[in-house]
């Protein structure tokens, strides 16, 4: 079972493609996790993540200066090669100036019926974030309702709400297993299944991982769990990456990534309340993306709470190139993490990684961590 | 023989003064009792104006960009900056200030003076719409040992789409800061000051923005060197009655220049534009310019409207009137944030984060009707901000039928600034663009 996350992760357009097909509705695609994919839900629409493909391409220079993230240009280059040509609306909540291009030259070169920029605040520790986005989600709920025609009531945000929350637990639960001594899937395995949740049906997506639950109660790796690892920083669905530091003798526990924890950490806590308040509760109080972690910087206690309850040995942190938000945190929660005693391996990342030179220097970097365990 | 008749500003020393007073009146604080802030060149600078009039700020781009101008202050602080960790593709104006708090040296130095210690702010007050403003001074805190940090996000859209919702959550942030301010400081704050000052800041943005309207002449009376020590002002404190009346002073002078077909550039045969912020160690490139072939750079978005608060009227880009001007008195603390924030919420230079039209649409009427035969683009690996949209404004431009050139380099680390490659470049473009060199 749990090898259907891959195969939805490796054939996400087909998937989008048969979901309309089947079902006759709209799939927006959309560019950050701040997306608020409750409101979608309820609206009947399909939100999907546009991600790269990490493949070389040569479409994004006259676009994108070469100074920005690999990944927004990799993210443009997927809707200027037409391997979005299904989608029917593009969407963005603000985050960073980076993947925002990739948006804005999506909306000026790529045809796409409908767009939405979805000004999202920055300032989410100041008590003002809130109540100015239950405003903004208003708007964003009435163009949704303008563009397929159809009333959202509060219980469809009630259910948008349910549907979205139920894959959080359900993840959640995924992600408890791999406390264990030995866990019973792979951070690979782990990836695919939370990258699979941003592209798929959650409804569908969350019966799926209900099964594979029942499946890793009894499952192993088969093979040594090796040094347990964090990983943590920029967007990172590298599974080529992935699977090279698991080949090298480790085993990813836990992460810190939009692709990762940071998309379904927080739940929505509806109690009875307003369903736009709560949504809005909850994309301010998540645990943010470096762009909005100001001016404490919380993530650093989140991570190595996360590092410590998972039982992480060693961190890697990465970075996609040129990814100002990220650069900035690094250097703070690199210290932090090695105050608290877990060895850090730092590597930025491109469209494709050089393979051979990274695992020279995870090579190195495990035996640091495999000295530490026998002195 | 020259083609026009040129002479120096008048006002020039004057705005020098203006310049030198303000770093060492921060430096200076604590000696007469006063407090220092630190937060970037949009800041809300007229808030803590309200705490008294022995408080002085330092803002960050100028101050990085004055390090900048310094280069081998500069190249010392970038390592400093980098040897603690911070990548090299940061801000360059960001990595300069930094490696000036781990070197504790100060980027001001008066001549014939010992560069001094850094001095340390004694509260931060910031605002947000680039990824890294907020961050910035989130180092700085970490590096200083802690410093009190206030942020305010204005990140709430285009000011086409300008909602009430979204005036209310600025004000509303403005408004907590005020009491923040009050907490941190012990002292009391006083409404009429903010008033003031935020009457001074809509004068200030406004008269920049008329002076630059006036370089619309044949020949321009400023060129954009000149024009980066003078806006630069507006920068460091547009809050300041001082500055707001040397805008005024400067706007007489420049329309006497119009006037008496005071040039520039004393041979003016083309006229061009820049945008984003300049290599700050290689200004000569603007007298190249002058002196090989007549070619007045006659400012850019980024010099006209960093500072300078432009709207659109009838077609055109045009100063934006000041509140004042139009009958506005305010009269209390919340109507003064309101006025600040609906009036700060036009600035030009903030619309283009939302998406590269806006910045476009700006720079081909500049090209328009300032009468520009090109336009140089420089794609400034230094700042993520303003070089945001920067390859969609260039095919947006090229569109509207003007000739681009584009360079890259950075404002603030000149490692990355290849000079003579920039310089063959010109050469090309004017050649490109029909402009000969000059006899």
């Amino acid at each position: 079972m749990i090898e259907m996350f891959q195969e939805w992760y490796e054939n996400r357009h087909e998937y989008a493609k048969y979901w309309k097909d089947k079902t006759g509705g709209k799939v927006l695609g959309y560019f950050c996790t701040y997306v608020p994919e409750e409101i979608c839900y309820a609206a009947g629409v399909l939100p999907v993540r546009i991600l790269g493909s990490h493949e070389p391409q040569d479409v994004t220079e006259p676009h994108i200066f070469a100074m920005y993230c690999p990944f927004c240009r990799d993210c443009l280059a997927q809707g200027l090669e037409g391997k979005f040509d299904y989608l029917d609306g593009i969407t963005i909540a603000q985050s960073c100036l980076h993947v925002r291009q990739a948006y804005t030259s999506w909306e000026m070169h790529v045809p796409t019926p409908w767009s939405y920029y979805l000004p999202m605040p920055h300032n989410v520790q100041s008590p003002r974030a809130v109540p100015y986005l239950v405003e903004e989600l208003k708007s964003f709920k009435t163009a949704l309702e303008d563009w397929t025609g159809k009333k959202i009531t509060d219980d469809d945000l009630r259910r948008g709400i349910e549907i979205v929350n139920k894959d959080r637990q359900l993840m959640k639960q995924v992600y408890e297993l791999r406390k264990r001594e030995e866990p019973p899937l792979s951070g690979l395995e782990s990836m695919y299944m939370v990258v699979a949740s941003q592209m798929t049906d959650k409804e569908e997506h969350a019966r799926i991982v209900e099964e594979t639950l029942k499946e890793l109660q009894n499952r192993t790796l088969g093979r040594p769990v090796g040094e347990r690892l964090m990983i943590l920083g920029s967007e990172d669905d590298d599974h080529e990456f992935v699977e090279m530091v698991e080949s090298c003798g480790s085993t990813f526990v836990i992460d810190d990534h939009c692709t990762g924890t940071r998309y379904f950490w927080d739940a929505v806590s509806l109690d009875g309340g307003d369903p736009l308040t709560a949504i809005a509760t909850r994309y301010v109080n998540r645990v943010p993306c470096p762009t909005k972690d100001w001016p404490i910087r919380t993530r650093t206690a989140h991570i190595l709470s996360l590092a410590k309850d998972w039982d992480a040995s060693g961190a890697v942190i990465l970075q996609q190139k040129f990814c100002d938000p990220h650069e900035l945190d690094i250097p703070a929660i690199k210290s932090a993490l090695e105050e608290q005693g877990l060895t850090t391996l730092f590597l930025e990342l491109d469209v494709t990684v050089p393979i051979g030179q990274f695992k020279t220097r995870v090579e190195a970097f495990l035996e640091i961590l495999q000295e530490e365990d026998l002195f | 023989m020259a083609k026009y008749k040129t002479a120096p500003l008048k006002s020039w020393e004057r705005a020098k003064e203006i310049r030198a007073d303000y770093y060492r009146n921060y430096e200076a604080a604590h000696e007469k009792g006063g407090l220092r802030w630190a937060g970037g060149a949009w800041t809300f600078d007229a808030v803590p104006a309200g705490l008294g009039d022995d408080v002085y700020p330092i803002t960050s781009e100028p101050y990085g960009a004055t390090i900048a101008f310094q280069k081998d202050f500069s190249d010392r602080c970038l390592e400093a900056a980098e040897r603690a960790g911070y990548a090299r593709d940061l801000c360059a104006y960001m990595r300069n200030y930094w490696g000036s708090i781990i070197l504790n040296e100060y980027g001001w130095v008066d001549p014939g003076e010992e560069r001094k210690p850094f001095p340390k702010p004694d509260f931060i007050w910031q605002d947000h719409i680039c990824c890294s403003h907020a961050k910035w001074y989130q180092v700085v805190s970490d590096l200083e040992g802690g410093i009190p940090e206030y942020c305010v996000d204005v990140s709430v859209g285009p000011y086409e789409k300008t909602t009430e919702h979204g005036i209310d959550y600025v004000v509303g942030q403005l408004s907590d800061g005020i009491d923040w301010l009050e907490k941190v400081t012990g002292r009391k704050y006083d409404d009429e000051k903010l008033i003031k000052a935020v009457y001074n800041t809509c004068r200030a943005e406004s008269t920049w923005a008329e002076i630059c309207m006036l370089n619309q002449a044949v020949p321009a009376p400023l060129e954009e060197k000149t024009m980066y020590s003078l806006y630069v002002l507006g920068t460091l404190q547009k809050s300041s009655q001082a500055v707001a009346d040397y805008y005024d002073e400067l706007k007489a002078e420049v329309q006497d220049r119009v006037a008496n077909g005071i040039a520039a550039v004393e041979n003016e045969h083309a006229r061009v534009m820049t945008d984003t912020q300049p290599p700050w160690g290689f200004l000569r490139v603007f007298r190249y310019m002058a002196e090989k072939y007549g070619c007045v750079s006659v400012g850019s978005l980024y010099t006209f409207a960093l500072i300078g608060n432009w709207i659109w009227k009838d077609g055109k880009f045009v100063p934006r009137p000041t509140p004042q001007s139009l009958g506005v008195e305010i009269k209390d603390r919340d109507q003064a944030l309101r006025v600040l924030v609906e009036w700060e919420l036009s600035k030009p230079e903030w619309q283009h984060f939302y998406h590269p039209k806006y910045k476009s649409d700006m720079m081909i009427q500049i090209a328009k009707d300032w009468k520009l035969n090109g336009v140089m683009l420089h794609y400034n690996r230094g700042c993520e901000g303003l070089s945001l949209g920067i390859a969609e404004n260039r095919l947006a431009i090229l569109d509207a039928g003007f000739p681009v050139m584009v360079f890259e380099g950075n404002m603030g680390d000149e490692r990355e600034f290849d000079e003579g490659r920039t310089m063959a470049r010109i050469d090309s473009f004017m050649e490109s663009l029909g402009v000969p060199k000059l006899a």
